[in-house]
Parts: C-alpha cells; sequence; structure tokens
C-alpha cells in the first residue's frame, strides 16, 4: 500500500518534472524566434516609420526610434516632387519604367518558356535532352559576361538607352528559366494523356490549348512570380544600360540615395525605397506559397 | 531511277500541307528560342572572351594581344582586394546563412504555432531587392543616425558601431546584410527537407527513445545532407555575382575595401574605358562559377544514376 503511494508521488513528480522541461523547451523555441523575427523585421518597420516621420524629426532622434510626428508628405515628394539629378519628378517615371520593362518582359517569357517545356517534354527530338542542356546553361552565365555583347546589339539596334533594349535582355536571359520550370513541371503530365489526343486527330496547338494549358496554372503562377520579382528588383542592366529618365526603379534609388546634399532626406528616401520594394512585396505576401514553390524549385533542379 | 523517285514520291501529295507543317512545328516554334540561347550563351561568352584577349580600351578593338590583360588584371591590387573579398565574403555568407537557416527551420520544424507567419517573416528580404535591402542596411549602419545613435541615446555614448565606414570592417557589414537576406532561403529549403524524410525512420529512433537532439543530429541531417550541398552551391553563386548588395550598401568603399569582382568589371568597363581588362575579369568570374559548377552537376548526374540503379 505504501509502495503503491510512493510510486504514484514519483510517477507526479516525474510528470511535473517533464511538463517544466516542456514548458522551458516551448520558452526557448518561441523566444529565439522572436528573436530573429525582430532581427528581420526591424529594417522593414524603420524604413515604414521614417516614411511618416518628420525630417527634421528623424535627424534629431535618429532613424530608429519611435515616431512622433505623422506626416505624409513624403510620399507625395518621393512620388512626384523630390529632385534626383536635376529633374524633378520624384520617382514615378521610373516606377512606369519599371512596369513597362517588366510586365512585357514576364509575359513574353513566360508565355516562350510554356511552349519550350511543352515541346521539351511532350514532342522530344533526337538530340532534344541536349539542346535542353545547352539552354540551362544560360542560367549559370553571370550578367557580366553578355554586358559588351549587348552594348553592341542594342546600339545597333537603336535600343540603347531604352526600355524596350531592357525588355529583350530579360526576354533573352528569362527563356532558360522559364524553360527549366515549365519542362519540369510538363515532364510530370502523362504521356498517354497526349497519345490519346494525337490518336483522335489533335495536333500539336490543339493538344498545347486543350490539355497542357488547362493543367498549367500552377506552374504559370510560380514562373510569372519569379520573373516579376527578379526583372523588377534587378539592377545591373538597368543602370548599365539606361540613364537619367530611362532609368528603372532599382537604379534610380541608387541613383536618389546617392545625390548627397547637405541634410539627408530619409523621410523621402524611406518613401522611396517602399515606393521600389512594394510591388514585389505584395506580389510576395499574396502569392507567398508560389513563390516559395518557385524557389525550391528554382534552386533545387 | 526516276521510276523509283516516282514511288518514292507518291505517297507525298497523300500527306496534307497541315500535317507536314505539323510535324515540323515544334522545331519552329523552339527555333527562335533555340537560337537566341545559342547566341546568349555561346557566342555572347566567345565574344567576351576574344574581347579579354584584345587590346580594347574605350571601345571594342580586335588587336590581339594574347593574356596581356589577364596579367596586368591579376597584377592589379585592386582585383586582388576584390577576389580576397569574394573569398572572404563566400565562407561567411555561406556558413552564416546556413546556420541561421538550419536553426530557423529546426525551430519551426517544432510544430509551432503560426508556422505560415514565422516563415512570412523570415522569408519577406528574399522579395526585395539588394538594392533596397542595401539601401536600408547602409543607413543603419550610419553612425550618426543609425544602430550607433540608437544604442548612444540609451546612454552608452562611448558605444562604437561604425562597420560600414571602416576601411577594415566594411566587408563584415556586407556579410552580415547578405547574412541577413539569405538565411529565409536556407531554411526554406532545409524545411523543405526536413519535411520530406520518411516519418518511420523518425518513429523508429523515437521508439528507441532517441532525443530530439540525437534524432536531428544521427537521423533528419545526415538524410538532408544533399541539401546542404545544393544551398552551398547556389550561395556560392550569388557571391560570385554579388553586385547589387555593395553598389547600394557601400558602392565598393569605403576606398577600395569593398571591392567585388562584379563591381570591377563595371567599374573597368563603364567608367575607366578599360574594356579589355574589364572582359579579362568577367571572364575570370565565369571561370569561378565554372571550377563550382561543373563539379557539381557531373556529382549530381552521378547520384542520379546511382539512384535509377538501385531503383
Amino acid at each position: 500500500m505504501a509502495d503503491a503511494a510512493l510510486d504514484q508521488s514519483l510517477d507526479r513528480r516525474a510528470a511535473t518534472v517533464a511538463a517544466r522541461r516542456h514548458f522551458l523547451t516551448r520558452f526557448v523555441i518561441y523566444g529565439l524566434l522572436v528573436i530573429f523575427a525582430a532581427i528581420y523585421l526591424v529594417p522593414l518597420l524603420v524604413v515604414v516609420l521614417n516614411s511618416f516621420r518628420d525630417q527634421q524629426e528623424i535627424a534629431r532622434n535618429g532613424l530608429i526610434s519611435l515616431p512622433r510626428s505623422f506626416r505624409l508628405d513624403a510620399w507625395g515628394q518621393a512620388w512626384s516632387t523630390y529632385c534626383i539629378g536635376g529633374t524633378c519628378e520624384g520617382m514615378q517615371r521610373n516606377f512606369y519604367n519599371s512596369l513597362k520593362m517588366t510586365i512585357p518582359a514576364t509575359i513574353i517569357s513566360t508565355a516562350v518558356g510554356a511552349m519550350n517545356g511543352y515541346i521539351l517534354s511532350k514532342w522530344r527530338f533526337r538530340g532534344s535532352e541536349a539542346l535542353f542542356t545547352c539552354m540551362l546553361l544560360g542560367v549559370f552565365i553571370p550578367g557580366q559576361i553578355s554586358l559588351m555583347p549587348w552594348a553592341f546589339i542594342l546600339g545597333n539596334l537603336g535600343l540603347s538607352n531604352s526600355v524596350y533594349g531592357l525588355v529583350l535582355i530579360h526576354v533573352i536571359q528569362g527563356i532558360s528559366f522559364t524553360t527549366l520550370f515549365c519542362r519540369n513541371y510538363y515532364v510530370s503530365i502523362p504521356d498517354d494523356l497526349i497519345k490519346a489526343a494525337r490518336i483522335d486527330g489533335a495536333g500539336f496547338w490543339r493538344i498545347f490549348r486543350k490539355i497542357i494549358l488547362p493543367l498549367s496554372s500552377p506552374i504559370l503562377i510560380v514562373t510569372v512570380i519569379w520573373q516579376f520579382t527578379g526583372i523588377w528588383n534587378e539592377y545591373l542592366f538597368g543602370v548599365v544600360f539606361t540613364s537619367g529618365q530611362q532609368q528603372p526603379i532599382t537604379a534610380a534609388l541608387v541613383a536618389l540615395t546617392a545625390s548627397g546634399t547637405n541634410v539627408r532626406a530619409y523621410d523621402v528616401m524611406s518613401a522611396a525605397v517602399l515606393i521600389g520594394a512594394l510591388p514585389p512585396l505584395l506580389i510576395y505576401l499574396f502569392g507567398g506559397k508560389y513563390f516559395v514553390r518557385g524557389l525550391t524549385q528554382g534552386a533545387i533542379k | 531511277m526516276s521510276n523509283h523517285d516516282l514511288i518514292l514520291s507518291v505517297p507525298a501529295p497523300a500527306r496534307p500541307w497541315r500535317e507536314r507543317l505539323g510535324s515540323a512545328m515544334p522545331l519552329l516554334v523552339l527555333g527562335p528560342s533555340l537560337v537566341a540561347s545559342f547566341v546568349y550563351v555561346f557566342v555572347f561568352t566567345g565574344w567576351t572572351l576574344y574581347i579579354s584577349l584584345s587590346n580594347s580600351s574605350l571601345l571594342p578593338t580586335y588587336g590581339f594581344v594574347g593574356l596581356d590583360n589577364y596579367a596586368s588584371l591579376w597584377a592589379n591590387r585592386r582585383w586582388n582586394i576584390a577576389y580576397n573579398n569574394l573569398f572572404l565574403f563566400s565562407g561567411f555568407y555561406i556558413v552564416g546563412s546556413m546556420a541561421v537557416g538550419l536553426l530557423l527551420a529546426i525551430l519551426i520544424d517544432q510544430r509551432v504555432r503560426g508556422e505560415a507567419a514565422w516563415r512570412t517573416i523570415f522569408l519577406y528580404p528574399l522579395a526585395v531587392s539588394f538594392i533596397v535591402t542595401g539601401t536600408v542596411w547602409s543607413w543603419l549602419y550610419n553612425p550618426v543616425d543609425g544602430i550607433q545613435a540608437l544604442v548612444r541615446g540609451f546612454g552608452w555614448t562611448s558605444f562604437s558601431f561604425a562597420l560600414a565606414s571602416d576601411r577594415h570592417y566594411a566587408i563584415y557589414a556586407v556579410i552580415i546584410t547578405g547574412v541577413w537576406q539569405a538565411s529565409g532561403f536556407a531554411m526554406a529549403l532545409f524545411l523543405a527537407g526536413l519535411r520530406s524524410v520518411d516519418q518511420d525512420l523518425i518513429k523508429a529512433a523515437q521508439i528507441d527513445g532517441a532525443s530530439t537532439f540525437r534524432i536531428y543530429r544521427k537521423v533528419l541531417l545526415p538524410t538532408i545532407a544533399p541539401i546542404f550541398l545544393a544551398v552551398a552551391v547556389i550561395q556560392i553563386q550569388f557571391a560570385i555575382k554579388t553586385f547589387d548588395l555593395v553598389a547600394a550598401l557601400t558602392k565598393g568603399g569605403p576606398g577600395i575595401s569593398t571591392t567585388f569582382p562584379a563591381i570591377y568589371v563595371y567599374d573597368l568597363m563603364f567608367q575607366r574605358g578599360q574594356i579589355g581588362e574589364g572582359a579579362a575579369a568577367a571572364i575570370m568570374m565565369l571561370a569561378a562559377l565554372a571550377v563550382v559548377l561543373v563539379p557539381y552537376s557531373f556529382w549530381v548526374v552521378w547520384r542520379r544514376r546511382k539512384e535509377a540503379g538501385h531503383g
């Protein structure tokens, strides 16, 4: 009887020790997560808050401090009146340039990639695998290798210092990626489906329209998101091949923050940075699942 | 002979032109992409290679000078700083982002609440450009307005944190920012790997009474070992191509202390009009990539073959 009671109390003690240990590990896990989350969020928070603060207040209290003023002026200035290198039109033109560059380049490279992927997975011919491997090499070539050739080609086509020149570059450069994504996805569509359609007399385009395309939305979303964020965020080609009013927003941001007047207008620069970061951030927040999928797929394969 | 031809050509008219066009269609559609990729990969590379062997200065010219540009490149102090930086940066950047990424992945793998929210927080830097990240961090590093000012404001007036403006330490400012940006990526890949490990393996280890720590060390991490290599290879690629981050964060400075190969190429080609030597530097970047990627792709192919053989 006494033995049983002792056992019971030992059990209970073991249970409380286990519970305490469990609580402790949970505490450590969440503690670490919170610390890292803070490290990740503070820079974003700083920019967001500073875009609404008064510039004098920033100069007085530093960049990282709680806001004591609230103004929207910086956003308007950053968008339409702030001066970068002599012209005082803010970032709006560069924002539109980025849109004019990113949207066509994304659509064209994705469409071409889908067709290529369809052919390289469902209409294989002798040597098609070798050709696919050659196209893949394009993924790894650093942009610096192509700078001189592009300068020559864009010059001859009359596309230097033009957004359309950048569209051309991003389409050609993007084809390897989009082809890779789509091909690897289409490989998993059973060949029997295609064979059956061919026996029924469906041709190349009909099979694409009626069978492949309806199954494609996941990979097309992944590809569009990947291309859009990649092209929007690109800097090297933008800064090399365009200047001033033709620059995409990344190049303009560097020009803006480098244009050193005496007082650094952190409020306006914060708003400008956010204007430049907003489109890809929104895409990330709303299409996060696909964004991550593209990331892991693009990386592993 | 003509009779023979006739017989052979008889079925041709029976095959309508639409069908013949149809069978050529895949090649017709693929053709332009193939040509473009071929030009992009081989012609552009060959072109730049040739420029690197020529006496080009302000404009590309095609007088052959052999390896002169490479000789003057490797004799240049700034280039030596650039590739020393590349080694230093690559090492810390890869180890740092993989360590932080693995820690975050393991933390999130402990059945935490709000997993999606944590992941969103750690991955968002990947959506914004290096330009945005670099700009914002350059403000944080700024001794007058940033972190140093914050800590001094708390009363610790002798506190000094001026990484980015110190010649000797500016490279660490680049490393920290790079790790901040890239850890989420490592986390995503590690987490995907941890989730794909066979649950029976883990259960078997649990039944044997292994602790969580031991299960990770002995079962999970060895199983996802290939992912470590994949992450490292991708990060090295990023490191070799590093341009935007430095351009926005330190502009290669103070002085020339944070010059990277990509910055050097840009500078020589477009600021100093030394196209030949700039092209030589670009070719060295490609060579560095090849040193990493060629053995890796062979390894991947070899492993796939081996797995296919076992299956």
